[in-house]
């Protein structure tokens, strides 16, 4: 059987992966993206506990199914965001659009 | 009814209020306003005159004016028989001049102001005389005075006429100062100024009184001399006279009423009106008694050769004054006033008559170019002849019985001195008026065509009042002075000269009789010399004697220079010292408050240095390293979010590493 230290290790790989793309992509929907390939990441060592650790009774399943909910709404708004972005700035490219500067 | 004497002068306060203050309504019927007023005030006099003759008299107070510590002045009026002829003379010729003033000033773009001012001088002058203390007859006092410059002035755009008004106004202050003092004296001697506590306490005082002060003289001799300096402001008397030739640049109707009639005779009755304390002091009526003949004889030989209508009248009316004060001197008090209401008569009449003759020749006032209007002002010329008769004082008329009266006081007294002087006075009176006469009604006419070609009778509202007063002239002397010093007006005012304590010089019926008909030749000889002189208009006896007399003659025509010795001595002087107190005042005064300012300036910089460099530089200083440190820490707000992102990341990732390390919890 496959120990859990690989899933916990593939995790950190792909949060890593979308750590690196939200800071580093300069496009909005990647960004957005990147965010989504974090939290499949974390999903994937919420179901690692849950099923390797002996006192658990699903909690893991349950925050799994929350965190793609959460996730969908995340997308739906992170999208809209984007459109009103688009709408004002004639640009997704996060670097243009720094109106909050000094 | 006498307790409603405060009408009198009310009456024409009312007059100055509307005129004064609704003159641009009033316009030219502001004299209807204005006689109205004074015609009111003199019915009324006239009706509390009636009752004083029969015996009515009154001292109140109506009201308490100054009030302070010990000292008190109350606004009351005391009636007696010396105030209520003054009152009724002031009413009356006041009255008679108002009306003629209608006609006279008919055209004068400043008729509201005029007759304002005419009912002012009207109220002061009844204040002045009807007052019951020496402060509110200091009050009327100054008011005449104000009203004398505001009057001689009122013809304003002329330099001459606002020269002589402040002339007149300055030269009178100088008497006001004598007023001043003496009341101050009065004050303190007595401890009040009301006529009758004054002249009650005299018994009391005595000693005080005739006690040596200023110079080895007594205090009641100081008090009246300084009294007496007053009066020669106010009535015109050597030294202080100047001003009033000049006052002639005045309108006409102004010179009759202020400097002939009223006025000028308020010296005269203050002096009668003190006359318990003159009558202490012999040596202050012999001062009053010598100036008052030596001014009768200086101001008649100008009289004799002014060329001036108005001015012969002008140094006429000093003579009279001047016999006036001879008449207090010699203690002949009532004979004093009786002149003054006689001569308030002939001599309002005479300046109106010269009004109406400057009138007639549109404004002219040099009588070298008149000559014959007799014909063309037949009421003028009658009655200007009755009232130069009655200045030069032929028998019956007015000034007759009362000049011959203060001679004959004068003669009676042993002052044969004075009375040469009088008397020669009287023959040069005579001899001026009647050059004055000859020359403007008879003579050659000199007139010239353009005036010639104006030549008119003065309107009824004019010869009206001249015709009143010439009536007044020829009747009230032998109506009232006779027989002399026994007559109605005597009887009638003695009394208040008697209870004074006036010593009265007894005199025989005959020496009377004699000294009446010298006074008669002496005015006869005048009147002649100035009829074969002046008459024809071309003899050439005047110029031959003034040619033989050029010394003389040049001397008496510039009036002995005392105008430009008075300029030299006071006015050059005077502007010499005050230039050098200037000085004083730039040099010391100024250059003190100056190095004060300069030594403030000084500090201030001092002070305003410390504030820049030190207090705001403090502030400024801890600004910058704001300022400075901001600007460093805002460079992190880049706007880029991932730059967040990674810090956020990099935190957690940090916390998490000591959290760990710390042993991650356990």
């Amino acid at each position: 059987m496959v120990p859990l230290s690989h899933y916990l290790v593939l995790s950190a790989i792909l949060f890593g992966i979308g750590l690196f793309g939200a800071l580093s992509r300069r496009h909005a929907i990647s960004i957005l993206m990147a965010i989504e390939v974090m939290f499949n990441a974390v999903n994937l060592s919420f179901i690692a506990f849950s099923r390797y650790l002996p006192q658990s009774q699903m909690q893991g399943h349950v925050f799994a199914v929350f965190v793609i909910a959460v996730a969908a709404a995340e997308a739906a708004i992170g999208l809209a965001i984007v459109l009103g972005l688009y709408r004002n700035f004639k640009t997704v490219n996060v670097d243009e659009i720094n109106l909050m500067k000094w | 009814m006498v307790e409603m004497v405060w009408l009198v002068p009310v009456l024409p306060l009312v007059g100055v209020v509307i005129n004064g203050l609704f003159g641009h309504k009033t316009g030219h019927g502001a004299h209807k306003v204005a006689i109205a007023a004074t015609g009111l005030s003199a019915a009324v006099a006239l009706v509390i005159f009636v009752q004083v003759v029969v015996g009515a008299s009154l001292d109140r107070d109506i009201y308490t004016w100054v009030a302070a510590g010990e000292f008190a002045a109350p606004i009351g009026f005391l009636v007696d028989p010396l105030s209520s002829v003054m009152m009724l003379v002031v009413t009356v010729v006041g009255f008679l001049i108002h009306v003629y003033s209608a006609g006279y000033m008919h055209d004068d773009p400043g008729y509201p102001r005029f007759f304002t001012y005419m009912n002012l001088f009207m109220v002061s002058m009844l204040v002045l005389v009807l007052a019951n203390n020496y402060l509110l007859m200091f009050l009327g006092w100054e008011g005449v005075g104000l009203c004398s410059y505001l009057l001689i002035g009122y013809w304003y755009e002329k330099k001459s006429a606002s020269d002589a008004g402040k002339k007149a106004f300055v030269v009178n202050r100088i008497g006001d100062a004598g007023v001043l003092l003496a009341m101050f004296l009065i004050w303190r001697t007595f401890g009040s100024l009301k006529f009758t506590e004054v002249f009650d306490g005299i018994g009391g005082a005595k000693a005080v009184l005739m006690r040596p002060s200023v110079l080895g003289l007594t205090l009641v001799t100081v008090i009246c001399l300084l009294l007496f300096v007053g009066a020669t402001g106010k009535s015109a008397q050597l030294p202080l006279y100047v001003w009033l030739p000049d006052a002639m640049e005045g309108p006409t109707p102004v010179s009759a009423l202020i400097h002939a009639a009223t006025m000028v005779t308020a010296g005269v009755y203050m002096v009668a009106r003190s006359a318990p304390l003159f009558n202490l002091a012999p040596t202050a009526l012999l001062v009053v008694a010598v100036v008052g003949a030596v001014t009768a004889f200086f101001a008649a030989t100008i009289a004799c050769v002014q060329t001036d209508i108005k001015r012969v009248v002008a140094y006429s009316t000093i003579s009279q004054l001047g016999y006036m004060f001879l008449g207090c001197g010699v203690g002949a008090y009532a004979s004093a006033i009786f002149h003054l209401g006689t001569h308030a008569f002939f001599k309002a009449l005479l300046f109106l008559g010269c009004g109406s003759v400057i009138h007639a020749l549109s404004g002219e006032q040099d009588m070298r170019r008149m000559g014959q209007l007799k014909e063309k002002l037949p009421r003028t010329s009658r009655t200007f002849l009755w009232a130069s008769l009655a200045n030069a004082g032929i028998i019956p008329l007015a000034g007759f019985w009362s000049k011959d009266e203060i001679l004959a006081a004068t003669f009676a007294g042993h002052h044969y001195l004075l009375w040469a002087l009088g008397s020669a006075g009287a023959l040069m009176t005579a001899f001026y008026m009647f050059r004055l006469y000859y020359t403007v009604f008879e003579g050659k006419n000199n007139v010239d065509h353009h005036a010639a070609h104006h030549l008119h009778e003065s309107p009824p509202v004019m010869t009206v009042p001249l015709l009143i007063l010439g009536g007044c002239t020829l009747v009230v002397g032998w109506l009232f002075g006779f027989p002399p010093d026994h007559g109605l007006y005597h009887r009638f005012v003695g009394s208040v000269f008697e209870e004074a304590g006036t010593a009265e010089h007894a005199i025989s019926l005959v020496l009377t009789v004699v000294l009446a008909v010298v006074a008669t030749l002496i005015a006869l000889a005048g009147i002649g010399l100035a009829k074969a002189w002046y008459k024809t208009g071309d003899n050439p006896a005047p110029a031959r004697f003034a040619e033989q007399f050029r010394g003389l003659y040049t001397t008496v025509l510039n009036k002995y220079w005392v105008d430009e010795f008075y300029i030299a001595i006071f006015v050059t002087f005077g502007k010499k010292v005050c230039r050098a107190l200037w000085g004083v005042d730039a040099g010391v005064v100024d250059g003190a408050v100056n190095g004060a300012g300069w030594l403030t300036v000084a500090i201030s910089r001092v002070s305003a240095l410390f504030d820049f460099r030190f207090v705001d530089g403090l502030v400024n200083r801890i600004a910058d390293v704001i300022q400075g440190g901001s600007q460093s820490l805002r460079k992190i707000q880049t706007g880029v979010i991932q730059n967040y992102l990674l810090a956020m990341s990099v935190a957690v990732l940090l916390v998490t590493v000591i959290y760990m390390a710390m042993g991650g919890g356990r």
